[in-house]
């Protein structure tokens, strides 16, 4: 079972490069925003899977746990941060 | 007990795989925001349910203790994503990105330009 939980872990972190693409070369800011979101709602089963791995499953629930309210605030704090400013209309359409 | 493990894995893991290709392959940023919102949640929610299920092997107060902890992970990003999902399209509107409509073919009606001045 080890051996499949290090294999999807693996894949998770495929994953994780995949939406990497999103963060480096999205063109808006909103669009490395959604890409930094999927990024963390990955990441938080990945640190499940890890401390599987381990054996430490009771320590790492509460990373995750934690993880997953400072991906919900990073968000939330970096939307807000755009509902103030206005300058992401001219900038967003370079191409 | 450990094939509903694999299984629930593996779907999860294919929602996950869906949710990238969609980030990646979508040409809009709204449209974007449907596969990253709805297809990781039900992700996170099979991945984390058969982990919880597997941690059950030993049972005691801990393990069952440690489960309903792994529940409420999903039970917050449940709460969460939503949320999060509805803020960013609400600062995509007010920093007035306008949505993606498909290119016009020769012979119809030029829209407005869109958006390149």
């Amino acid at each position: 079972m080890n051996t499949f939980f290090l294999i999807v872990a693996m894949g998770l972190c495929l994953l994780m490069f995949l939406s990497l693409y999103r963060c480096l070369f999205g063109p808006t800011v909103l669009d490395r925003l959604v890409g930094v979101n999927a990024i963390g709602s990955k990441t938080v089963v990945l640190l499940l899977l890890i401390g599987f791995l381990y054996e430490r499953v009771d320590m790492f629930v509460d990373i995750a746990l934690a993880y997953a309210f400072l991906n919900f605030v990073a968000v939330i704090a970096a939307s807000r941060y755009f509902h103030k400013r206005k300058g992401l209309y001219e900038e967003s359409f370079m191409d | 007990m450990d094939i509903l493990v694999i299984i629930l894995l593996a779907f999860g893991f294919l929602f996950f795989l869906g949710g990238a290709v969609g980030i990646i392959r979508m040409p809009d940023f709204y449209s974007r925001l449907h596969p990253a919102g709805k297809l990781d949640t039900l992700g996170i929610m099979a991945m984390v349910g058969g982990l919880a299920l597997y941690n059950l092997h030993h049972f005691s107060l801990g393990t069952v203790l440690l489960s309903i902890k792994m529940m409420l992970i999903v039970f917050f990003v449940f709460m969460s994503s939503p949320t999060a999902t509805h803020s960013i399209v609400d600062a995509g509107m007010r920093a007035g990105l306008r949505p993606w409509t498909r290119k016009p073919k020769n012979n119809t009606i030029q829209p407005r330009e869109t958006g390149k001045e």
